[in-house]
């Protein structure tokens, strides 16, 4: 049945690509000849020639709302009597006028993206799929010396359903979905999937056991990060068994949030926890809290927390940033045991210097796979190495490619090193 | 209450009154007594933070307090009444529009705002016992679409661009290998320097991967290519320590600069 719908998907997915094909290449205007009208008035400078070869299409890989347009320079801007100081892009919606000026190129300039705002009422708002004619004036120091070419169109701008430019990312996309469906089928059939130990995750039960031994409680911080936040989500996972060992220890936690989904997330993740625990009525609804949402009052409100209530283990896991140190020295401080994880790569040397542990940044993801056992996660996981292999597989292949190119290699390499760009 | 915290409150609110006064008595401008008691607030304030150095005290409970209190509210009327209030009256009722002297645009209204209103009303929901497992589905909806739409966004600059990254000439402009030696030098924008880096971040990217692999053991020549990218790692998070350590003393003579030129004049404007 899945099988079906897929291939229900695909079809309708090729077919929508060769009706937008179809569309655009009716779109395509035909090149017109130029006409130029040189105004005469008042000359001081040598009227120039007119631009030639004016081409108005639908400006490709958009979503609406965009005309492309290129020309072939007048002869007068780099040659002849170089009197050329720019074009002025004219429009209209009809072949006669009259005229709108959208904007000046400079002059070298052979190409001009016109794109307008979304919506109507905005300045300069044109809608799809409406004609329109487009026309290039030649501009000189004169104002009163300007040389059109010819009127271009109709010409209609129309979204596209899929950018053509990112079809690499897309098939990249596909292959990492792939594997990652392959991987958690194999973990769910109960295949073992390694995953090497890491210290700061080792040393969580540790962390819990001692607070539990001091009496203290566990205080843990889901970073400042929105609740859809990679890290954010990979320290629920974290936060799940943290809890869990709390609960099984009858010790307390305190999770102060910055973000009020990410609290409404959290305290279902530690009352889960408690319930799986077989401890669902040692559950606190205010153990899990907001606080603020302005950075450096969350800042200080945790470290009020921190000196006064003094928790033997400070977990940091998830989104932080110019808070890390102030939290980390004031946990050192109040003398608790911290451990902290995090993607923010400059924030990673302040929980170095004053952390116990410290996750570097994917380290924390991993972690979440680690604890939970999960088989998505682990499947994820598996999934993540391999596209951390393809990685290096063709970066060293690119290298290796941009060096042979550059010394007189074959064009197909230049054609490989093109494919990886990241284009708009 | 201690009789120490009355004592030390007491002499705390004495000194701020005089400060202020004074500020005052020597500020030019339309109010600057108003102007003067902001000024003494805002330096106070700082000074109860930094109270903070010494240790836990009452002063730098109340400005902690007063902080995330102020800033809780302000954040919530904020997102009222320029996030909720302009975004979606205008789109769905004229009447509420009208009511909140907000102009009504027709050619906005979209049936479709009614969807983020169900969606906050259901994490509103939280509030009661028997309902609150509603907000769920909001918040799955809020994670799920937003992790959708990032993946390719983490596609193009995590994936695609980290593997473009890498695809450096060894030597920039290459003529001939005697034309190559006779340019060599030591200066950092060099031919020599510019190989060196391009091999370092093609290394770099390399064998810091191959740390961040998780399911293979890091032993043998795979152990030795991860220890050489937690070694660049490290010197990463070195310079990038030393590098944001500078921000923060900026940021620290931002506030001493407040405190002595615009609270107490010690230093020229």
């Amino acid at each position: 049945m899945q099988q079906k719908h897929f291939w229900r998907f695909v079809i309708g997915l090729a077919l929508m690509t060769m009706a937008t094909a179809l569309g655009q290449s009716e779109a395509d205007p035909p090149v017109s000849d130029t006409l130029a009208v040189a105004d005469t008035a008042a000359i001081s400078v040598p009227a120039p020639l007119p631009v030639t070869n004016l081409i108005a299409r639908d400006k490709p890989n958009d979503r609406g709302y965009g005309i492309s347009l290129s020309w072939d320079l007048s002869p007068d801007d780099t040659g002849g009597t170089q009197s050329v100081l720019g074009y002025r892009i004219m429009r209209s919606t009809t072949p006669d006028g009259p005229w709108d000026s959208i904007n000046v190129a400079g002059s070298g300039d052979a190409l001009y993206d016109h794109i307008g705002p979304r919506h109507e009422g905005d300045s300069g708002y044109f809608p799809d799929h409406t004609d329109m004619y487009y026309r290039v004036d030649v501009l000189t120091a004169d104002p009163g010396v300007a040389v059109s070419s010819g009127v271009v169109g109709p010409v209609q701008s129309r979204g596209q359903w899929f950018n053509t430019a990112r079809t690499v990312v897309f098939l990249f996309m596909i292959a990492f979905c792939g594997l990652v469906i392959w991987f958690v089928t194999h973990a769910r059939r109960g295949k073992d999937l390694y995953v090497r130990p890491l210290a700061g995750i080792e040393a969580v039960d540790e962390a819990v056991g001692r607070a539990t031994e001091m009496g203290k409680p566990i205080l843990y911080l889901c970073g400042l990060g929105d609740a859809a936040e990679v890290p954010t989500i990979a320290s629920f996972t974290i936060l799940g068994r943290v809890a869990k060992r709390v609960a099984e220890y009858q010790t307390q936690i305190i999770v102060p949030c910055r973000d009020p989904i990410v609290m409404t997330v959290a305290q279902e993740v530690v009352k889960t926890a408690y319930s799986d625990a077989g401890r669902p009525d040692s559950y606190n609804p205010d153990s899990v809290f907001f606080l603020t949402i302005e950075q450096f009052a969350y800042v200080a409100g945790v470290n009020g927390i921190m000196l006064r209530d003094k928790p033997a283990t400070n977990v940091y896991m998830g989104k932080f940033y110019a808070e890390s140190l102030i939290f980390a020295e004031t946990g050192t401080m109040a003398g608790s045991i911290q451990i902290a994880g995090t993607d923010e790569i400059p924030q990673i040397p302040f929980f170095f210097v004053a952390c116990d542990y410290t996750l570097i940044g994917e380290e924390l993801y991993a972690a979440s796979a680690y604890l939970s056992r999960e088989p998505v996660l682990l499947g994820s996981l598996k999934a993540q190495d391999y596209a951390k292999a393809a990685i290096i597989v063709f970066a060293i292949l690119g290298f290796l490619a941009t060096n042979v190119s550059a010394l007189g290699g074959p064009e197909w390499l230049a054609g490989f090193v093109d494919l990886f760009q990241v284009r708009e | 209450m201690r009789r120490s915290t009355l004592i030390g409150g007491s002499l705390v609110v004495v000194f701020f009154l005089a400060a202020w006064l004074i500020k005052g008595a020597g500020a030019s401008g339309e109010s600057p007594y108003y102007s003067a008691f902001l000024i003494t607030l805002a330096a106070f304030l700082t000074l109860a933070v930094f109270s903070f150095l010494y240790a836990d005290n009452p002063v730098y409970k109340f400005a902690e307090h007063l902080f995330v209190g102020v800033s809780a509210a302000y954040w919530m009327v904020l997102g009222f009444w320029q996030t909720l209030v302009p975004n979606l009256i205008p789109r769905i009722s004229r009447a509420l529009s009208e009511q909140l002297e907000l102009e009504y645009i027709d050619e906005l209204w979209n049936v479709l705002y009614v969807i983020p209103v169900v969606l906050g009303i259901l994490l509103l929901l939280r509030l009661s016992r028997k309902l609150g497992w509603l907000s769920r589905y909001a918040v799955a909806f809020i994670v799920g679409t937003t992790a959708g739409l990032n993946f390719i966004a983490y596609t193009r600059s995590n994936f695609m661009a980290q593997i473009s990254s890498t695809f450096l000439p060894l030597v920039g402009d290459w003529t001939s290998w005697a034309a190559f030696v006779d340019n060599l030098s030591l200066s950092a924008t060099g031919p020599l320097a510019l190989l060196m880096a391009n091999i370092v971040v093609v290394l770099g990217v390399v064998c810091g991967l191959i740390y961040f692999f998780f399911s293979r053991e890091h032993s043998g020549t795979f152990g030795m290519a991860s220890r050489l990218g937690i070694w660049i790692l490290m010197i990463t998070f070195g310079a990038s320590f030393g590098y944001t350590v500078m921000g923060r003393i900026s940021l620290l003579v931002g506030r001493m600069t407040f405190l002595l030129r615009d609270w107490l004049g010690i230093i020229a404007s």
